[in-house]
């Protein structure tokens, strides 16, 4: 494997990608072409004699207006109109607003740091990581390129922190990917997140549902996981790979188990699990073998007497005692406790529990961070936050606020053009190829092509976090943690914050304000 | 253990096809290529449409499940989407379009909304939304309640608790309505800690009313019913209301009193009050009389002599956005229930009565949420009227035609929606409760511990790290909208 990993441009698997502009060319175009002069971006397109619908996805929007090749301006014709796309209206939420979205799409094509006036740092759910903001000196705007090649820089982290004679794990970038299962999501989708993990030298992960063979040759870069319904866990595969997750609760549905409903238990699936095809399998909740700490550790010396060269991963939710969790995981011999926080994703889960249940992970992270430190026992145990890390800002904020790393899910499915219509569980799945077990769905989307669209994203995070350690000064993405000094909120710092921290959104002018 | 509480949804369909969230825009330019992107359509959309004659709209919306498939891949590039304005202006700022489109698809089909991806909303909110209920792991076992592998009951008790023990254990029968010869305090017990209140806007008819009491007989419920309007037909299903009496005199009610297990009157002064619950228990000393009061500044004034006069049961009202009515600053409903619990608890007489609290009780998280707060059960109404397709225009206040029909109904159909959407919140409540590790809703009374509130996290983490934060004031003004009080 070459390093860093090649970034391919990989554009939109549909024929009308979807931009954040729409160019309308009205009927007093002459055709005359100047239009396709002028745009180095590639907007407007002549055939013969012919305009060509513009390719209005790579149009800059408004911050072009002060360039010379400005098409709206310079059409002799004054035949060019440019308005924001009213399709966004239709596939935008207060955490993946319309900007995060096309933005990471924009990430997944180009592998780079997003152009134009695209909102790639925030979403705009009002709090937690849409409310605080990096530290950085004036006049320093990460977005514009690396100083040098950002080699001297190192965005690894080692996993394996307790000195226990098992092996060292160190992945390269600070983030891996969370459990989605065989089931869930299609093959193709398992292969593209494990072929990206490999590319970056860092984790996918099985989730509840088996190990399919084509992954196999992706042991060294998957987690498997054991979760409440002991779905596909079998000795062979615990024995496979470098870590072992066991899941004890979802930050999606805390304190439920997992929901695959019965259209998408297809043949393949149902052999997987070893189950009956088209029953809905409900995961129990909890491990039934499992009511104290001490129980607990019989589990994970369990799983460390089958496979003596493992790391184990412990995936807990955020209850109010999320810190004595974490705490009792440690002294348990987990090496990775990983806190899913309550605004994670799911394939399946019920609305009332996606918003209600267990504390978002921003309140996790210092508390637990926090507590493990008192208790003296913070720099023998990997603390991984997951549950809402959409973009390369959310990560480094994580960090910032006690995280070692981060785990992402979500952001790998919308690489691969997920516009979360949140129709995973119903029918079939996914009508996007994504999460859908589907033979003729599944043909949606290639392999080769899923891999590097989550290879560019990564590489566009990596960047972004590079710059970010080399603006702050920082050689190691390990220094960052717990520093939150580099951190300001918006209910707390509101004298050193200039307007454009503040309001992002409203300074861009696409009109997403709450109610 | 009480029997198994068990409903039974069956899919009852609406009669209008609903407003969808965003609309198909098909533009001029159609390339008549024959790629039709409409025929392949994962949900056939363009295959099931019909044009609705009687709402004058194409049923494509209400079925579009948003994939953007067909605008991705349109040839000619003819189709996009956006939102749709009627759906948008449904209901009000607390009622939202949301809201209203959930507990209608709840009653269509009796189930507990599930979907794919993470929670797409705001972060926290006002009311309700700034408290997270709690689950447990580890350390503490959860329960599997959802899937029926382990029972979770959810039924309460109205009434005061029943007070020497010792002497209970002398009767025969341990049924404490009984035993109230004896000095014991009747109580009503129900399955579920939802009480049917009256219906807002306008006196419905008696359709209406009857779909509604059969419903509360299925669910095992209770249900708030004007005495007036206490029909013959209602008679058979008298076990499952609760007749609010009017002001004056109660002596003409006798029949009214009879057969009915539980009645409400209004309140009007803490003396006259105590004055008609004792000529109400001369007529009938088995029913359980519940005062019915508004929420107000002087609420918890008022709960408190009540319940040191020996009220039994105290309905709290607050309006239909979950505030209090009178204050120029109006609480929401949760730090209501909070305050009075927490008084009653501090004066020890919280076990001495019930608290069902009503108003602004728009979901199933928001009767867990309100029974963490301190409530014994809480009301409903209109839910119970989104479960007949109501649209919330509020046409029907002043006399307008109502764009469903909803006195049209036919009772048996609006009976089975009713039950599905108990049914739905039940189990919903049970998922709560499963995920809290707990076997009983009554233990769930008061438990602010197994909650988050926002504004103690928020000091417990970001406080301890950045300090003071800026006055709320500040923030909405600068800022434009109202965060999370």
């Amino acid at each position: 494997m070459s390093w860093p990993p090649e970034i391919k441009r990989t554009p939109s698997r549909f024929r009308n990608p979807i931009g954040k502009y729409k160019i309308h060319r009205g009927p007093a175009c002459v055709h005359c072409g100047k239009c396709a002069e002028l745009c180095p971006l590639g907007v407007h397109r002549r055939m013969g004699k012919k305009m060509l619908a513009p390719k209005d996805e790579l149009c800059l929007g408004p911050t072009c207006a002060d360039r010379e090749y400005y098409c709206i301006r310079r059409c002799p014709q004054a035949a060019l109109r440019m308005v924001i796309n009213p399709n966004l209206q239709a596939f935008t939420d207060y955490r993946w607003p319309a900007d995060l979205l096309l933005s990471t799409w924009q990430q997944a094509e180009t592998g780079e740091v997003p152009h134009g006036d695209l909102e790639y740092r925030l979403g705009n759910s009002g709090g937690g990581f849409d409310r605080l903001r990096l530290r950085l000196p004036e006049q320093e705007d990460p977005s514009l390129s690396l100083r040098e090649n950002g080699d001297e820089v190192s965005t690894a982290i080692s996993l394996n922190r307790r000195d226990d004679g098992r092996p060292q794990v160190r992945i390269s970038v600070p983030f891996y990917g969370g459990g989605m299962s065989f089931g869930s999501v299609s093959i193709n989708t398992m292969l593209s997140r494990a072929r990206a993990a490999e590319a970056w030298n860092t984790f996918t992960c099985t989730g509840e549902g088996g190990f399919p063979a084509p992954l196999q040759k992706y042991d060294d870069h998957m987690i498997t996981q054991v979760a409440t319904g002991l779905f596909g866990v079998r000795e062979e595969t615990i024995q496979r790979v470098r870590i072992v997750e066991f899941k004890y609760a979802q930050g999606a549905k805390p304190g439920l188990g997992g929901h695959l409903l019965g259209d998408k238990v297809t043949p393949a699936v149902a052999r997987m699990r070893e189950a009956v095809v088209g029953n809905s399998l409900f995961s129990p909740f909890p491990f039934h073998s499992v009511y104290s700490v001490e129980d607990h550790k019989k589990h994970v010396d369990w799983i460390k007497e089958v496979n003596p060269r493992c790391l184990v991963s412990v995936k807990v939710s955020t209850p109010t005692d999320v810190d004595m969790v974490a705490v009792g995981s440690y002294y348990a011999g987990a090496h990775i406790i990983h806190l899913d926080g309550s605004y994670g994703g799911t394939g399946a889960a019920p609305d009332i529990a996606k918003k209600n249940i267990a504390m978002p992970i921003e309140y996790a992270i210092p508390k637990v961070h926090r507590f493990l430190a008192e208790e003296g026992i913070r720099d023998q145990v990997t603390l991984i936050a997951s549950g809402g890390i959409r973009s390369a800002y959310d990560i480094a904020k994580a960090i910032a606020l006690g995280a070692d790393g981060a785990v992402v899910g979500t952001a790998d499915m919308v690489a691969l053009e997920c516009l979360r219509c949140r129709n995973c569980e119903s029918g079939q799945g996914c009508p996007r190829g994504i999460a859908t077990t589907d033979p003729e769905l599944s043909q949606l989307m290639g392999m080769d092509w899923g891999s590097q669209r989550i290879i560019n994203l990564y590489g566009a995070w990596r960047k972004q976090l590079v710059a970010l350690l080399q603006i702050w000064g920082l050689k190691d993405i390990g220094e960052l943690v717990g520093r939150t000094d580099l951190l300001m909120h918006l209910d707390y710092h509101r004298e050193e914050l200039k307007d454009d921290d503040i309001r992002p959104f409203l300074l861009r002018g696409n009109g997403h304000r709450r109610n | 253990m009480p029997k198994k509480y068990h409903l039974h949804p069956k899919p009852a369909p609406p009669r209008f096809a609903a407003p969808g969230p965003f609309g198909i825009i098909e533009g001029d330019g159609c390339l008549n290529c024959s790629n039709c992107v409409k025929k392949s359509c994962v949900y056939s959309v363009f295959r099931k449409r019909e044009f609705d004659t009687h709402q004058l709209m194409d049923t494509a919306d209400s079925l579009c499940k948003n994939c953007f498939r067909c605008v991705q891949e349109c040839y000619g590039r003819i189709l996009s989407k956006s939102a749709n304005p009627e759906f948008r202006s449904l209901g009000n700022k607390y009622w939202t379009p949301e809201i209203i489109a959930s507990n209608w698809c709840q009653a269509e089909t009796g189930k507990i909304p599930v979907s794919g991806g993470g929670y797409g909303g705001p972060f926290a909110g006002p009311g309700f939304d700034s408290m997270w209920t709690d689950m447990s792991e580890i350390v503490r076992p959860t329960r599997d309640g959802i899937h029926g592998r382990e029972y979770i009951s959810t039924s309460v008790e109205f009434g005061r608790v029943a007070q020497p023990v010792a002497f209970a254990f002398e009767q025969d029968s341990f049924n404490g309505a009984e035993t109230s010869d004896h000095g014991i305090s009747p109580r009503v017990e129900a399955s579920l800690p939802i009480i049917f209140d009256l219906l807002p806007f306008h006196s419905f008819n008696s359709s209406v009313r009857l779909a509604l009491a059969q419903a509360a007989r299925e669910t095992k419920a209770l249900m708030v019913v004007r005495a007036e309007e206490m029909e013959e037909n209602l008679g058979p299903l008298a076990g499952h209301l609760i007749p609010l009496l009017p002001a004056g005199e109660v002596s003409s009610l006798t029949s009214t009193l009879s057969g009915v297990r539980m009645v409400e009157v209004p309140f009007t002064s803490s003396g006259e009050v105590r004055e008609r619950v004792r000529e109400i228990k001369q007529i009938n000393r088995e029913v359980v009389v519940a005062v019915r009061m508004m929420l107000g500044p002087r609420s918890e004034e008022n709960a408190f002599a009540l319940a040191g006069a020996g009220i039994e049961v105290l309905h709290l009202l607050a309006d239909e956005e979950g505030q209090e009515q009178g204050a120029s600053s109006p609480r929401f409903i949760k730090d209501l229930i909070r305050s009075i619990h927490l008084g009653l608890v501090q004066q020890k007489r919280r076990d001495e009565l019930s608290l069902i609290f009503g108003g602004g009780i728009a979901m199933a998280e928001h009767v867990a949420k309100a029974i963490i707060c301190g409530a014994d059960a809480v009301s409903i109404s209109i839910p119970l009227l989104l479960a007949l397709e109501c649209r919330l225009c509020g046409r029907c206040g002043p006399g307008m035609k109502c764009p469903v029909e909803v006195e049209k109904i036919n009772p048996s159909w609006g009976r089975q929606r009713i039950t599905n959407l108990i049914a739905a919140w039940h189990a919903q409540l049970l998922e709560v409760l499963g995920a809290m590790g707990m076997r009983d809703v009554r233990r769930l009374r008061g438990e602010a511990g197994r909650a988050i509130f926002r504004e103690e996290i928020e000091r417990e983490t970001f406080g301890q790290i950045f300090g003071e934060p800026v006055a709320k004031a500040r923030l909405e003004k600068e800022e434009g909208y109202v965060l999370a009080p």
